[in-house]
Formats: C-alpha cells, sequence, structure tokens
C-alpha cells in the first residue's frame, strides 16, 4: 500500500491508499476522486487522466515513454511537470506522493 | 424518414460487429457515427498499434482489425452515415424516432449504442474569450483554405495536422506555428520540410509557447502566447488554427433519460438493454458488474443484443438458434448458398 494525495483544482485533497502495482490512475478511479477522466482505460490514447506532479517527486518517476509526451501534446494546460497518471505505477518509492488535478481534462 | 430494423450508433469494432450479427439473424441495420471513417477508437487513437488479445487473432494493429471486421460486413448491405452526430431521440408508438446533427430521421424499434466513450470532438484551446471567434477566426479544422489567402494565420499544434497545414498555409498565407515543445510528433518528412520553410522565412516557429489570450472586437487582432520560462509575446494575427488531436464526449446521450453512470451506461447481461425498452448499450460505453473494457467483450455484448433487437423488429417471429456451419438460411445471408 502507497499513500497518494491527489489535490484537486479547487483545492480538495484527497489522501488514499492504493496498491502496489496499480497505476495512479487507476487509485484515483476506483476512489472515485473527480477531475481524472481517463476515457481510454490506461492506453496513453487520449491525454484525460493528466496531472502535475509535485517537483520533489517528478524524478522519482519512472521515465517518460516514447509517446507519453506525444499524448501530453493534447492535454488541457501542459506543463513542465505533467505526466499522465496512467504510466505512474505505484510502488514503495512514490510512497507520499503529491499529484494536482488539473480544472479539466478537456 | 429512414426505416430500419436497428440502428446502431458507433462505427468501432463493437458497432460493427453487431451490424454482421443482426443482418446475420436476417434484420437490417443502419449504422451512424460522428467521425469521418469508420473504425472508431480502433482507427482515430491507435490505427498502428498492435492488438494481442482478440481470439484467434495473435496479433494486429487497431487499422488491420477495422479492415477485417469491414471485410466481414461484405456479404451485407449496409448503410453508414459518417460524419453525423445522433442528436435526439424520442418515442413513438413502438418506435424510436432518431435524428441527426445533419437533419436525417430515423425510425426504428431499436436503437443499440455502440459508442466507446462518445463522439469525437475537436479538442479546444482553454483561454477564456477563445469561444467567441470559433468558427469566425479561430477553427479547429479547415473547410476553405481560400480565406487566408493573403493573410496571417497561426498554427498550434506538433502533429501532423498542424505541420501540414503550416506547410500548406505557408505558399499564400504569412504562417506562424506555435508548439509547446520543440520536438514535433508529425512524419519526419513533413517535420523536415517545416524546418526548412522556417530557415528560409515562410514559417515563423514559436516552439515551448502556448496560448495565453486572444484579443480582437469582431475578429482575432492579436494574441499572447507565454513561453516556459514565462516570457510573453504578442503576435499578430488574422486567423488563429489549433490543432490538439480529438477528445470523445458522450454529448447527447446524456440527455436521453438513460442510467448513466462515470460516462457508461448501465445495462443488463441477457439482452444488454438499457433502462428504455428497446435501447441497448454494447462496448465500452456499457456497465454491468464484471464488465470488462475490452473488444472480445463488445462482440458478445453486440451478439446477445442483436438477438434481442429481433423480438422487437419481428414480434411475431419465433427467432431460432443457428449456426453458420450448417444453416442453409444463414449460409444463403452470407451468399455462399443459393
Amino acid at each position: 500500500m502507497t499513500k497518494i494525495s491527489y489535490i484537486t483544482h479547487d483545492n480538495k485533497t484527497f489522501t488514499v491508499d492504493v496498491d502496489n502495482g496499480l497505476t495512479v490512475m487507476e487509485g484515483a478511479v476506483q476512489n472515485n476522486i473527480p477531475g481524472i477522466d481517463a476515457d481510454c482505460g490506461g492506453g496513453m490514447a487520449c491525454a484525460t487522466c493528466h496531472v502535475y506532479v509535485k517537483e520533489d517527486w517528478l524524478n522519482k518517476l519512472p521515465k517518460k515513454e516514447e509517446g507519453e509526451e506525444d499524448m501530453l501534446d493534447m492535454a488541457f494546460e501542459p506543463k513542465t511537470n505533467s505526466r499522465l497518471s496512467c504510466q505512474l505505477i505505484v510502488s514503495d518509492e512514490i510512497d507520499g506522493i503529491i499529484v494536482n488535478i488539473p480544472s479539466k481534462q478537456a | 424518414m429512414n426505416k430500419t430494423d436497428a440502428l446502431i450508433i458507433g462505427a468501432g469494432p463493437t458497432g460493427l460487429f453487431t451490424a454482421h450479427q443482426l443482418k446475420l439473424i436476417g434484420l437490417n441495420c443502419e449504422i451512424v457515427d460522428n467521425l469521418d471513417k469508420i473504425g472508431g477508437q480502433c482507427i482515430e487513437l491507435y490505427p498502428d498499434k498492435p492488438i494481442y488479445d482478440i481470439p484467434a487473432v495473435p496479433e494486429c494493429t487497431g487499422e488491420e482489425l477495422t479492415k477485417n471486421l469491414i471485410n466481414q460486413l461484405k456479404p451485407f448491405d449496409i448503410k453508414f452515415h459518417l460524419s453525423e452526430r445522433v442528436e435526439e431521440v424520442k418515442k413513438e408508438n413502438e418506435n424510436w424516432i432518431v435524428k441527426t446533427s445533419n437533419g436525417k430521421i430515423f425510425s426504428t424499434p431499436n436503437i443499440v449504442i455502440a459508442g466507446g466513450v462518445g463522439s469525437f470532438e475537436p479538442r479546444k484551446f482553454s483561454p477564456k474569450g477563445c469561444e467567441k471567434f470559433e468558427n469566425k477566426s479561430l477553427f479547429y479544422m479547415v473547410k476553405d483554405k481560400a480565406i487566408f489567402d493573403e493573410k496571417i494565420v497561426t498554427i498550434f499544434g506538433g502533429g501532423d495536422s498542424a505541420l501540414d497545414w503550416a506547410v500548406e498555409l505557408s505558399k499564400n498565407s504569412k504562417v506562424n506555428l506555435v508548439h509547446r515543445r520543440e520536438e514535433f510528433r508529425g512524419a519526419q518528412s513533413t517535420v523536415d520540410k517545416v524546418h526548412e520553410l522556417v530557415k528560409v522565412g515562410k514559417i515563423n516557429l514559436y516552439t515551448k509557447f502556448q496560448m495565453v489570450s486572444v484579443n480582437g472586437s469582431k475578429s482575432i487582432e492579436n494574441i499572447e502566447i507565454k513561453h516556459d520560462n514565462n516570457e510573453i509575446k504578442n503576435i499578430k494575427t488574422d486567423y488563429v488554427l489549433g490543432f490538439f488531436g480529438l477528445i470523445m464526449q458522450l454529448g447527447p446521450i446524456a440527455n436521453w433519460g438513460l442510467n448513466i453512470n462515470k460516462k457508461t451506461i448501465e445495462v443488463d447481461t441477457e439482452k444488454f438493454e438499457t433502462n428504455q425498452k428497446g435501447i441497448y448499450a454494447v462496448g465500452d460505453i456499457c456497465s454491468y458488474p464484471g464488465k470488462l473494457k475490452l473488444i472480445l467483450s463488445g462482440f458478445h455484448e453486440g451478439a446477445l443484443a442483436a438477438r434481442a433487437c429481433f423480438k422487437l423488429a419481428r414480434p411475431n417471429e419465433k427467432y431460432r438458434f443457428e449456426f453458420t456451419t450448417t444453416s442453409s438460411n444463414l449460409l444463403k445471408r452470407l451468399g455462399k448458398k443459393e
């Protein structure tokens, strides 16, 4: 179990325990956290599970695979700390991670 | 008015196989899709990506899967209505009356929603004020390129659409190309062409910039773009084009009185019928306990929904289960037997 905090655009914080091996996207969807749509179901094909990762955690995450940056081109208001949460596998390494959810996904 | 035994909404793999099943059991059907081509997410989102979990097909791309499904429909005469979105549904006696965005009207006892995650719509600019100019001096697609002649056009995006139009419009217009990072994801030959045109001054390239605001009274006069380092540039432009790909939206389906939960429609697992009699949902758009969003699940759901359609389309006939290997009825429909 790994602790993940999701902060919505209107500053509500949802902290949940997510099983290792799931993705940060699945953690949000399974816990009914608003603002992560994940339309394609984790196929890195839609950019609607876009999150901003707090600086301290950015380097601890697995590097972007080819394709993620391309999809982020289509995300709503991408920034340098943007990631697709379907690509972030939950593990002990990222225990306590904080991600911000954009005001909308599309 | 088009009369049909079943109207399928969505021409993705599930919609296509549902059509196959309907035709096989002797019903007619028509298919409406908002995209301009057949294939749904397979063709729009991952035409080149291999899929490995279609039973008996070890590996195929989204495009190959679509082609094979279209091939499988060859024996049948099925009318496709592409680039049309279903807008309105209402009940009239025993039938559903369906209206599309192009004003076509269907009358049918059965509607099968195979809509995936909804219809594809262009992704839009985020700054407020952009809507004001939409379809006047700000566009998400090009219908008539002549309007840009001798004008300044600012194109946003880094994929093939943005690059192709930057190259094309640079012939007769002054083109600015704005993209949020330095790498482009378009075809390498087009990327090279764009860089050549930048060198000779035919395209002004702004990378690591994003739109901040559009300004103008009746039409756009200038826009502000912001660099990753927060530098803001004001550029004069007559037109703005945005190519950020497509997004899926449930759209008008949300207003049809169906039980919708997290953008999916609740169905039973016998007929895949919704809470409205004669409206079914199959594929990614339906939900029930244990639902898997796999293409193979969509095929199963479509096959069962098709049998349910039979009851409403042929109330006085009895549906009899038959195999394609042995049934002369089915073989006739498949064109394999006189």
